[in-house]
Order: C-alpha cells, then structure tokens, then sequence
C-alpha cells in the first residue's frame, strides 16, 4: 500500500504514511480505552463523599443511650447514606443520595388518625419533643444484607398514646410522602407510590418499634427517610417505611406496597426468618456491609428474645 | 504489526480495561457500600454484554458486508466466557466460601441460579473446541453444528438476570430486546434463505 509513490522523494510520503498510521492507532487506542472507561464510570457506584449527603439541617439530635441497642460495631456513615432503598428516587441503591438531593423535609406534617380517639397532625418540630433515644439496630434487608445503624428516634408507642387508639384498632396502616416531581425513578420501578406499610397493633406497640428522626446524631439524612421514619428491626428492611405522611389504625389487616407487587414473595408479617426462603433466593445467610463473606442470618435478626412471644401458636412458613 | 493484529490488541485492551477498573476500585473501595454485590452483577453483565457482541458479528456481516469481523469473534466469544468463569468464581468464593455441596444445594433449589450454571456449562464446550485444530477434527460442519449451542446462552443469561431483579426489569429487558434481535436476525435470514434456496445453491450460514 505504501509502496510505488510516484514522487520525487520516496522516503518521505512513506515516512508521513507509518507516521499517520502510528497516530491513528494511538487515537483509536486512546479513545476507545476513553470510552470504555466512561462506560464503567457511568455505572460504578463510585466514590461519593459523605459531606454531600448530608442534611442541611446539620444541628445535632441529643438522644440518650437505650438498653435495647446492639454493642455491635455501626456500619459507616458513608455506607448507611450511600446504600439506600429508596425506589421513590431510584431502584439504584447508590444512587438515590444524589437523586434525593432536593427533597424538601421541612415543614412537615404526620397526619395520625383512623380509629383513635383523638385524631392529631403533627409537625416536625412537634416529633422532636418526644423524648429522643439511641437505637442501634441489626438492619437485614429481604436482599439478603444487612447493616447496623444507630437511629435517634422515639416509641412509635408513645405517639399512638397520644392518639389513644380505639377498642376495635387492630392494625396501624402507614402511607410515605409521595411526590413524583421531585421523586423521579426509573419508569419500570414496578412498584406503585405512595409506598405504603403495615404492623399488627401489638407490633406497633412492642418497645423496639420506633419512628425515627435521624442517624449518628444527626438528623434523618434525606436518602435514609427524612424527616421521620418506622424502624421495626426484626422484620425485613423494606417493612421500615420511610418519609412518613400518614398514619391510620384499622380493624383490617392494611395492604402493603411489596405485598401488593408479588404477594407469593413478600408477606405482610414478613419476620427476618432464615428458614423461609424468598421463592428466588436464600434467606439463611447474609453480607454484613464491611465484610466480604456471609454470616448467618438470626431468626427475627436476632431480636427473638423480645418478640418471638408475639407469634406464638402462628404458622410463621405459611404467614410469611 | 498488521491491522489484524492491531485490532486484537485493541479488543483485548478494551476487554480486560473493565475487570483492571473493578479491581482497582475494589482495593480503593470505590466500589460502594456492597462491592461484592457490585463486582458480582458487574461481571455477570460483562459475560452476556460479550454474548451478545459475538453474536451480532454475523448480523453485521451480512448486513453491514463487515467480513472483516469474523476474524475476532472467537476471540470475543472466549472473553465471554472468561467474564462468565470470574462471575462463577466469584459467586463461589466470596457467596459460598467454595464448599462443593452448598453449590450443587443451591443449583437445585435455585432456579435463577441453575439457569445461569447452564449457561455457563453450555459456553464449556464452545471454547474447548474453539481452536484451530478442534475445529479440523471435529470438521466444519459438526463444528457449526455444535457451535449453534452458543444461541441458548443469552437466552439463558438474560433469564438469570431477570429472576434476580427485584422488580426493576429496565437492563435485564434491555438485554432481551438485544438478544431477540441478534437471534431474530438469524431466524429472520434462515426463512428467506429457505426461500431463495431455489434459486441460490448456497444458503447464508450464521
């Protein structure tokens, strides 16, 4: 190809001709290495910095220590606000920090009533001055890992005192804030917003159910479920409803977001329990984040001791 | 050097460029919260991504007249598989700490996960016999006849994907649009063939 130029100096237009090849190629290569790169950035989780993911509401929460917390080591800041289920925002569990970024919190109401006797909306501000304590609580996720996160966060108990629930409540219904212009998910999210959860009345009793207003001493960050959120630490995660609006008792078992997505699949009770598998996958084990092999899962993670009396005489395989 | 053997640089630089970036990130921690979930899904992305890239060689070929790209697609193929036995390895190591008897536990009891050993089991056979010398002893044409096992493989891939999402179908539906055009190309090509079989002696292969 290079040869029988027919010019008066041979050596230099093959000279240009190798010389424009080696470019071409150290363009290609470049470039393609380039794009191939762009295209695994674009879908790693990266190394976002916490400081981004912070609330703006930086002020600290004063929660005292509470005697139903784990002496186990917390997972980090950075993994508990960077990890989140949060399909509102994004089926990406790393990407909802950056997508929940201008979700705003304030001023926020929890309207609470149903069958109680007296009906109540709450702000915020008013939530707050519950008596606020530090949980530190095993979080298992029906994927199969798990974390540990200190919560700052009051009895759920003591804000259905408030209210006082009527003879015939049976069930506590909880819906999530819902807003599709600033929570923009994927198209095939495949599940209906508002989110929407459930507990027996006794569950929502029970001394370890809190609703909880931050993490770390810090107020709820926006990706984990700020303002307020439920914590019931020995069901799977996805039972913790996040950004709560409204709460509702009823004297009828309250359909559930997951439940009402595939009800072969995810129960309304749906206790942590290594002996029931999801119909796909395994639930007897568990990736604690930090660490790179699995570790079993406790049955009702680990919180049997305190709530396996709630489910006494119950089949807990066929209520799931 | 060739062209040839610069374009088998440039692929192989470009296949292996994704596994040295997970690696990198692994022992940087950049790869989040749940690396191990990360790399896991990352590399089992990369095994069907490769699937697929192999299959359209022929598409494109007859489409585009590209008939310079068969000369890569055994290389392709077998990156294909290198991404599935690190996605196997993986998977072995790190979710079942390498105990034989959880494995074969979980291939029974796991449909997703024995959908997705199958898959792997299948490509076995194709890279074996992907040299130049297996393809002489076993003859051109039981060679292309073993060889069509390869279209069971994204199907397969694209399955195991798919029963492992929760309930967010976007890329595992991604993958099947990408798959059922590649392999509806095919059938699509062998129907007409069939039919201007009269008039030309040689049908297209794929």
């Amino acid at each position: 190809m290079v040869e029988k130029e027919n010019s008066t100096d041979e050596v230099t237009p093959e000279y240009t001709y190798l010389n424009r090849r080696a470019f071409i190629r150290a363009g290609l290569f470049a470039g393609s290495a380039a794009l191939t790169t762009a295209g695994y950035r674009f879908f790693s989780p990266g190394n976002s910095s916490p400081e981004s993911t912070m609330s703006a509401d930086s002020s600290g929460i004063a929660a005292e220590p509470s005697d139903l917390s784990t002496a186990e080591t917390s997972s980090s800041f950075k993994d508990i606000t960077n990890y989140n289920n949060f399909y509102e925002f994004s089926t990406d569990k790393s990407g909802v920090a950056s997508k929940a970024r201008n979700f705003a919190t304030r001023p926020w109401t929890v309207e609470v009533g149903g069958l109680v006797k007296s009906p109540k909306t709450f702000s915020i501000d008013e939530l707050l001055q519950f008596d606020q304590e530090e949980r530190i609580y095993r979080l298992r996720c029906v994927e199969a890992w798990s974390m540990v996160i200190p919560w700052a966060g009051f009895s759920l108990k003591a804000l259905l005192d408030e209210v006082q629930p009527l003879g015939n409540a049976k069930y506590v219904a909880f819906q999530s804030f819902y807003d599709p212009a600033v929570m923009q998910s994927s198209a095939a999210a495949g599940i209906d917003f508002p989110y929407v959860e459930g507990l027996r009345l006794d569950e929502a009793l029970h001394p370890l159910t809190i609703l909880a207003t931050g993490l770390y001493g810090k107020p709820m960050p926006k990706q984990n479920g700020a303002p307020i959120r439920l914590v019931v630490p020995w069901k799977y995660g996805f039972k913790s409803i996040k950004s709560v609006a409204r709460i509702t008792l009823t004297n009828q078992e309250p359909p559930t977001t997951w439940n009402l997505f595939a009800p072969e699949e995810y129960g309304f009770y749906s206790n942590v329990n290594p002996d029931v598998d999801h119909p796909r996958w395994s639930q007897a084990t568990e990736r604690r984040i930090g660490e790179l092999s699995r570790r079993e899962t406790l049955m009702f993670n680990g919180y049997g001791d305190e709530v396996a009396h709630l489910y006494e005489g119950m089949d807990l395989k066929t209520n799931f | 050097m060739n062209d040839q053997g610069f374009n088998k640089i440039l692929i192989s630089t470009n296949a292996l460029l994704p596994l040295g970036l997970l690696a990198f990130d692994f022992y940087r921690g950049a790869l989040g919260a749940n690396p191990l979930e990360f790399f896991l899904r990352a590399s089992g992305v990369l095994t069907l991504l490769f699937v697929v890239v192999t299959l359209s060689v022929t598409p494109l070929r007859k489409i585009f007249g590209w008939n310079g790209l068969i000369k890569y697609r055994r290389m392709l193929g077998l990156y294909a598989f290198f991404y599935g036995c690190v996605h196997l390895i993986t998977y072995s190591i790190f979710d079942k700490s390498l105990e034989m008897q959880e494995i074969v536990r979980d291939v029974i009891q796991r449909p997703f996960i024995a959908v997705g050993m199958a898959a792997l089991l299948l490509m076995v056979p194709l890279a074996a016999t992907s040299t130049n010398g297996m393809i002489k002893r076993l003859g051109g044409k039981n060679w292309s006849k073993l060889h069509k096992l390869t279209y069971a493989v994204p199907v397969l891939g694209v399955i195991h994907f798919w029963m492992i999402v929760k309930s967010d179908v976007f890329y595992p539906a991604l993958f099947a649009v990408a798959v059922a055009l590649v392999l509806g190309y095919r059938l699509f090509s062998r129907s007409r063939s069939k039919i201007d079989a009269v008039k030309k002696p040689e049908p297209l292969q794929g």
